[in-house]
């Protein structure tokens, strides 16, 4: 691809009357992409929707198909799709997860879709428009299959904060904390890391960033690779799961909010993050094990010995109504081990209702994340979805091991550059 | 003069017809030239902020999505001047296109709410039909006329 802006076509309803139209366009800009609204005839509307055969009643949403159908069939050209209507309007729920599922089956063009309301921010759709830019732009970056050199990838994400060190296709180096201060959590899970594989700082040759802090901790680095977390993550994911062919699905429930990608051949399709709400995320589960007296790292095992907790009262869509019914819950005598177990299950629940029905699940499933770790959680998914869920080795550190994957593309350059030099 | 409010609100053909009758016409030309060209915003195409949607709480409660109350801030303030409106049912979209049903709905339920003269006319399917609907929008427009004057 040139070095022309990518190109992400804006299927929305309601963006402009809801104020936030300027945060869409920001947002993509900071990302080097440029938002446009395919053009198409109003005789191409009538008969648009009237073929996509969904009988909407809104104009916009009659708009949103004829222009999603105008790209499908080549009328249009776009890098990527983003596809969003008002939080709340079931007409255009409807609308679109339906040209979200149409444009997936009959296009290779990169899609999101998200509900947003007047209080969406560019911040919010930052990570979205900069996957969708990524997909785009970097296809042969995101094709990398195998580790070269000697690379580190560093994840700031929300709760903690990862290092890997990667020599030769092989994890030599891991280093893990709390998130406090952004730039010193990080210094010090490179330093455990660095540690741990007995090499030097100036051993490294690429280093890529992702996670919340990264664009912080890449200027800090001077980082080859600056990405965000949904392709990072993906690319992580099926590289560890050794599913780098063919169709998977990887779910990451972070400390924050939730991701559910739709990979194929190591590349991602679609996706969803965490929406309007963070109620069902990582941090339930912080709550819950905080509420029981027990670290993070036990509730897994404690959850591990009820048969699953169903039965129990448990609701985490809201985080301060979820605490409600785990105070219900202990109240009414159930064991922890039930109320931990019923904690994950809500937890599953959750995002199999608001984000696994905005992605097309297709085996494996692979869930990373340090939530992954939490043997309940990963039941709980499993049984949700009626498959086996995989977990990879070093699932915790799926971040910092896709940054170092991908940033290894860099090595090869840098090497060539540095023998000119 | 009275101050008609049309629906659809965009409908340029609409609002020429009240305009050419001598009376005012209030749409969306009314409310979005307001907003495009109050000088400071920075948010194309509309000009609307964050706030729009927040004025349109006035209208539609806080679980009404944004979209709709955004819409609301615009044509709201409109519904609530208008001494008469004109509402067309099921318009073609070369006629005057809203948007969002849901904020059509709405805006239909007010105005027929309000206690003031009001014609309500099926869109045209022919061309008999459309003189006929020209015929019957220029007597309402003639008639709000002599109440002004009787």
């Amino acid at each position: 691809m040139s070095d022309r802006p990518v190109r992400i076509a804006q299927i929305t309803c309601g963006a402009e009357y809801s104020g936030i139209q300027n945060e869409i366009t920001s947002a993509a800009a900071t990302v080097g992409a440029q938002m446009f609204y395919p053009d198409v005839a109003l005789k191409d509307v009538k008969t648009a929707y009237k073929e996509f055969g969904l009988p909407v009643k809104s104009p916009d949403l009659k708009l949103a198909i004829a222009r999603a159908k105008a790209i499908v069939e080549g009328r249009i050209e776009a890098d990527g799709i983003f596809i969003a209507s008002c939080f709340r309007c079931a007409e255009a729920a409807i609308v679109r997860n339906e040209l979200r599922r149409y444009i997936v089956e009959n296009s290779k063009i990169p899609v999101v879709s998200y509900s947003f309301n007047e209080r969406t921010s560019s911040s919010t759709l930052l990570t979205r428009l900069e996957a969708l830019s990524t997909i785009a732009k970097r296809r042969e970056l995101m094709a990398r299959e195998v580790q070269v050199g000697i690379t580190m990838g560093v994840d700031s994400g929300s709760s903690t904060t990862k290092c890997v060190i990667m020599k030769d296709n092989e994890i030599v180096g891991t280093g893990w904390k709390p998130t406090t201060e952004v730039l010193k959590s990080a210094d010090d899970v490179i330093a455990e890391a660095l540690a741990e594989s007995g090499l030097k700082m100036s051993d490294i040759e690429a280093i890529g960033t992702t996670g919340y802090g990264r664009f912080l901790i890449g200027k800090h680095l001077n980082a080859d690779l600056v990405q965000e977390e949904l392709t990072v993550n993906s690319k992580g994911a099926v590289y560890l799961a050794n599913a780098q062919k063919g169709f998977a699905t990887v779910i990451d429930i972070g400390g924050m909010d939730n991701k559910a990608i739709s990979v194929n051949d190591g590349i991602p399709g679609s996706f969803t993050m965490g929406g309007i709400c963070a109620g069902a995320s990582g941090r339930f589960l912080e709550m819950t094990s905080k509420r029981l007296g027990v670290d993070i790292t036990e509730l897994g095992a404690l959850s591990m010995k009820s048969a699953g907790g169903e039965d129990v009262p448990m609701n985490s869509y809201c985080i301060v109504f979820g605490t409600q019914s785990l105070v219900n819950a202990l109240a009414a005598g159930y064991k922890p081990e039930d109320v931990a177990a019923a904690s994950c299950h809500s937890v599953a629940q959750q995002v199999y209702e608001q984000q696994l029905q905005e992605v097309d699940i297709k085996e494996p499933v692979i869930m990373v994340g340090g939530s992954s770790l939490i043997q309940g959680l990963v039941r709980a998914m499993g049984r949700m979805l009626k498959t086996e869920v995989v977990v990879p080795h070093h699932s915790q550190y799926i971040g910092a091991v896709g940054a170092a994957l991908i940033a290894s593309g860099f090595v090869e350059k840098k090497r060539a550059e540095k023998k000119e030099a | 003069m009275v101050k008609v409010f049309i629906y659809p609100a965009t409908s340029l053909m609409l609002s020429d017809l009240v305009a050419r009758y001598g009376h005012t016409p209030l749409g969306s030309a009314v409310s979005i030239r307001e907003h495009i060209q109050t000088p400071g915003f920075d948010s194309p195409p509309l000009q609307m902020t964050a706030e729009d949607p927040q004025k349109g709480l006035k209208w539609a409660a806080v679980e009404v999505p944004s979209g709709i109350r955004g819409r609301m801030s615009l044509y709201g303030p409109l519904v609530e001047e208008a001494e008469a409106a004109i509402i067309i049912d099921e318009p073609e979209l070369s006629f005057g296109c809203m948007g969002c049903a849901r904020t059509n709905e709405l805006l239909c339920f007010m105005l027929r709410e309000k206690d003031i003269p009001r014609l309500e006319l099926r869109y045209p399917a022919s061309r008999e039909e459309g003189v006929t609907f020209v015929a019957q929008i220029k007597k309402f427009l003639d008639d709000l006329k002599k109440e002004e004057t009787a």
